[in-house]
């Protein structure tokens, strides 16, 4: 790796300390503005007409009475978008199909699942907008359709698209991928993708003990608390502006840009505050409708999802059917091991295939591997990346298998991984080797830990289980500008989704300055401002936004040694940078007072003009990620309840910049990991309708299900980054479902197999025992 | 429809507004009063990003008809800080970082006074119980629940 930002240890001042978010009093004053809060004089309120139905042919549509009404300005349908060929385009650093992207929008030819989009509607006001969808009348024909991916895997299923057939892919470590040709039948399954290392035939034939399970995860929502909403204004020379609460204003603008064929410098997005996305957000749903409606009447449009359309239309994770087998020796080292995990992509195919195959089982360093993919198309909604997207599912079965075999092999469980756990230098299956990582410390820590060792009472479990994500860099830009006081403006394409990067970035600026963090204001820049940056996702925004950051400032520290060079009239070379000041490098320079950057800054136009720095980067080097996490759970043997007792995550930050952002992702990510594991999941009818649209009957987590999460930051540095950052956001959700189900089983003596662990299940299985 | 007109008390200030009868509390507060702090998650009652007090009533503006509020005096998280100080609650949330998007946490704080003027000495229970009917997905409430305890505490002096 040539373009990497080395990690260099030294004294911190800045760094490690806990400063007040620069967001936060906006947001506990309610003074923050999110994506619905954007108003813009003369808008018209948009509404989206839905599919009812699971799977039906379009046979017509009329839109005249709904056109007709009083008030109501624009309809448009699928036939207002221009039709795309089915190709793989990189658009935004995204491999998009645009055929599908341009579908899932809008439906044309056909509806695909309950809630797929087929009109929309731009009126003076919304209950007007939503009065006129009732007028549209539209001819269906029903098809069968499917909803289950086993189902949908099957010879004779109800096929989504015709001419989808499967695409046979197999990387082989050391060996030129293969394609194999396609077969003639079509099927909904999209992909097969084989990763495989070493000879596990013969390896699994050498095995003491071999563990093979099965396991089905429910698709579960990101559940992010504010639905999507955009307002778009176009203006009659074309020029397009968008507001909307998004993971990625630039990927929202080039998408855009290409569905609806306008020049990308034509879009300015404009990001709001994200009431979070969690992965959910990195993809357009009403951004297109809003354009389009603006476009034919050249007034702001505005548009917001209720949450029943939420969790109908906007993207769930993939429900899950993996198959697992490991094969140890005698003592517990594992020789071979083998996966297969079939997806749901949705309507659509793209599911996080890649992420759940890759990370199925790199926490370990085994010589035999293979890992079979299947991205599956069904009846729903097309999913979504939802925090390490694709690896809880893989984990929730290896982690439950690796657990089954220490209890085997009477190895304690944490002793198991730590016998078996990747290093430094570890070849993965797919290829990379391992740098320097954490994860034997956070297993060791864990094994060390009070939690690890409280009694246990009657009815009552612990479970362990591990999580990794390889993390991402990606291009990333920042802008810095040196205030005439002195103070910083440092303005970031990367939107801080939650977790506190802009006060993570300020407080890096601030340690290259030597001054305090609140003396750089972070602001969030739109399209316009700066160039690309893709989504924050795949735990990127501290890492990469991190190092642009610190670049900029390097720059714009180098500009203000030139400028104390030219006020002392010596070498830059005899200039250094300390602490805020610009100093001789030593006595035989001259006896020249140090130059705070106060004084530097307003004199800046007196030695050649504004000082800046700026850096744009396709970021490299994003450190991997590992944690380990212990749960102990009580079962309620008479309602089948389980309590969360105690949770404790012990995970490798490289840095924790902030520890306390450090802590809030690793509690928020184990609490959907609980949620994914005890309760949350999509509960589709015979109808093939989603049943449980709403937080009533899709029950994520609230405060009284949960206890105090603890927390243990490891710190084993990033070689690839200034001050040894990784990414942090996805690992903590990973371990929780197989950790419970460890618990509960510990607890109970069964084992479950299938998520979510909700009480009617557990008490039926307490029953039957 | 014929609209009603209601006279209510925001924060404190006199207001009015013409309203049908359909029309809830929070679109009201939103957009016609645009106080956008209280913010909608889901308008079934389910998530408490809406949460207001209505007189010494904590409510789901969601579920609330706006034509309900005649005479009575509606709190928002607008008016929780006195104009130079934040409340201690706001500041508790600051210092714990017991906020990430920041999308529940008018709700939140909305939930949490009404808590600590019904109950100064909450237990960590009887702060999980009562703030069960507020969504948070990005904190886990570990941070919530121990700035609502930290906030408690200096409260009671």
């Amino acid at each position: 790796m040539s373009d990497i930002i080395a990690y260099e240890e030294k004294e911190l001042k800045i760094i490690g300390t806990r400063p007040i978010r620069p967001d936060g009093v906006d947001k506990v004053t309610g003074r923050a503005r999110y994506g619905a809060d954007i108003n813009l004089p003369g808008q018209l309120y948009g509404s989206v007409y839905r599919s009812p139905h699971a799977h039906a042919l379009i046979k017509s549509i009329d839109v005249s009475a709904a056109l007709a009404m009083p008030g109501v300005k624009a309809v448009i349908t699928g036939d207002d978008l221009e039709d795309m060929p089915s190709q793989f385009i990189p658009v935004g650093e995204m491999i998009v199909n645009f055929r599908d992207m341009t579908r899932n929008v809008m439906a044309r030819e056909k509806v695909l699942y309950d809630g797929h989009p087929i009109a929309a509607i731009a009126a003076i006001s919304e209950s007007i907008a939503k009065e006129a969808l009732k007028k549209i009348k539209i001819d269906f024909e029903i098809l069968p359709h499917v909803i289950d991916v086993v189902e949908a895997m099957k010879p004779g299923a109800p096929l989504l698209h015709k001419d989808q057939h499967t695409l046979i892919e197999r990387k082989r470590l050391g060996s030129e991928p293969i394609i194999e040709s396609p077969p003639k039948e079509p099927s909904n399954i999209a992909k097969r993708l084989t990763w495989e290392k070493g000879d596990i035939e013969n390896a699994f034939s050498k095995a003491h003990i071999i563990i093979e399970r099965e396991f089905n995860t429910k698709p579960v929502h990101q559940g992010y608390i504010e639905p999507h909403a955009a307002v778009a204004s176009c203006t009659e020379d074309g020029q397009v502006e968008v507001y909307t609460c998004s993971q990625g204003h630039f990927v929202i603008r080039s998408q855009c840009a290409k569905l609806l064929g306008i020049e990308v410098s034509k879009i300015k997005v404009i990001p709001t505050e994200l009431g979070g996305g969690f992965g959910g957000k990195n993809n357009v749903y009403l951004e297109p409708l809003a354009i389009m409606l603006s476009r034919i009447v050249h007034r702001p449009v505005k548009m917001v999802m209720s949450r029943n359309e939420v969790f109908r239309a906007s993207g769930p994770s993939p429900a899950g059917h993996v198959k697992v087998k490991i094969g140890c020796d005698k003592n517990g080292k594992i020789i071979a091991a083998d996966a297969q995990i079939d997806m749901q992509s949705g309507a659509f195919p793209g599911s996080p295939l890649p992420q759940a195959t890759i990370t199925c089982f790199t926490r370990y360093d085994i010589e035999n591997v293979r890992v079979i993919g299947h991205d599956v198309t069904t009846n729903r909604p097309k999913v979504a990346a939802y925090r390490a997207p694709g690896a809880p599912i893989a984990a929730f079965g290896v982690e439950s298998v690796m657990d089954e075999l220490a209890e085997n092999l009477s190895i304690d469980p944490l002793d198991l991984r730590i016998m078996n756990a990747a290093k430094q230098g570890t070849q993965t299956y797919y290829g990379v080797t391992f740098p320097q990582i954490g994860f034997l410390e956070t297993l060791k820590r864990a094994k060390a830990h009070k939690n690890y060792n409280v009694p246990l009472e009657k009815n009552q479990g612990r479970g362990v289980a591990t999580g990794f994500w390889m993390n991402i860099g990606n291009d990333t830009t920042s802008s810095l500008n040196v205030n005439d006081d002195g103070t910083i403006a440092l303005t970031i394409g990367t939107i801080d989704v939650a977790g506190g990067s802009r006060s993570s970035l300020a407080m890096m600026v601030a340690e290259e300055f030597g001054i305090d963090s609140d003396k750089v204001r972070v602001t969030t820049g739109d399209t316009s401002q700066l160039g690309f940056n893709f989504v924050t996702a795949g735990s990127r925004g501290t890492f990469a936004g991190g190092i642009v950051a610190v670049l900029a400032a390097r720059k714009a520290i180098e500009e203000c040694k030139i400028r104390a060079a030219k006020t002392w009239n010596v070498p830059l070379d005899e200039v250094v940078w300390e602490d805020g000041f610009a100093r001789p490098a030593s006595s035989n320079v001259g006896g020249f007072d140090p130059l705070p950057l106060s004084d530097i800054a307003k004199n800046a136009s007196k030695t050649g003009g504004p000082i800046a720095g700026h850096s744009e980067k396709n970021v490299q080097g994003a450190g991997p990620g590992f944690g380990t996490q212990i749960v102990d759970v009580e079962v309620d043997k008479e309602t089948g309840s389980i309590k969360i007792l105690r949770h404790t995550i012990i995970q490798d930050a490289g840095k924790a910049i902030h520890p306390a952002y450090v802590e809030g992702q690793y509690q928020g990510g184990a609490v959907q990991g609980i949620g994914w594991a005890l309760n949350e999941e999509y509960i589709y009818g015979d109808d093939g309708r989603l049943q449980n649209p709403g937080f009533l009957d899709y029950r994520v987590p609230v405060a009284s299900d949960v206890p105090f999460i603890d927390t243990d930051i490891v710190e084993v540095p990033n070689p690839y980054h200034p001050y040894g950052v990784r990414g942090i956001g996805e690992v903590p959700i990973i371990p929780p479902t197989a950790a419970i189900a460890n618990a509960v089983y510990n607890a109970t003596g069964i084992r479950f197999n299938s998520l979510p662990l909700s009480p009617p299940k557990v008490l039926a299985a307490i029953t039957k025992k | 429809m014929t609209r009603q007109h209601i006279e209510a008390k925001i924060n404190g200030d006199n207001c009015d507004f013409l309203c049908e009868s359909n029309e809830t509390l929070l679109s009201v507060i939103r957009n016609q009063l645009q106080l956008t702090g209280t913010k909608e998650g889901c308008s079934t009652g389910d998530c408490g990003a809406c949460s207001v007090m209505l007189d010494d009533r904590l409510v789901c503006s969601c579920l609330t008809l706006a034509v309900e509020v005649e005479g009575k005096n509606i709190d928002t998280i607008e008016g929780m800080s006195n104009g130079e100080d934040l409340h201690v609650l706001q500041k508790k949330f600051l210092e714990h970082a017991a906020l990430q998007c920041g999308i529940c946490t008018p709700g939140f704080l909305i939930a949490a006074r009404a808590l600590l003027e019904k109950n100064p000495d909450p237990t960590e229970t009887e702060v999980r119980y009562w703030l069960a009917g507020n969504l948070c997905r990005c904190t886990g409430y570990h941070k919530i629940v121990e700035a609502v305890l930290d906030a408690a505490e200096e409260m009671r002096g």
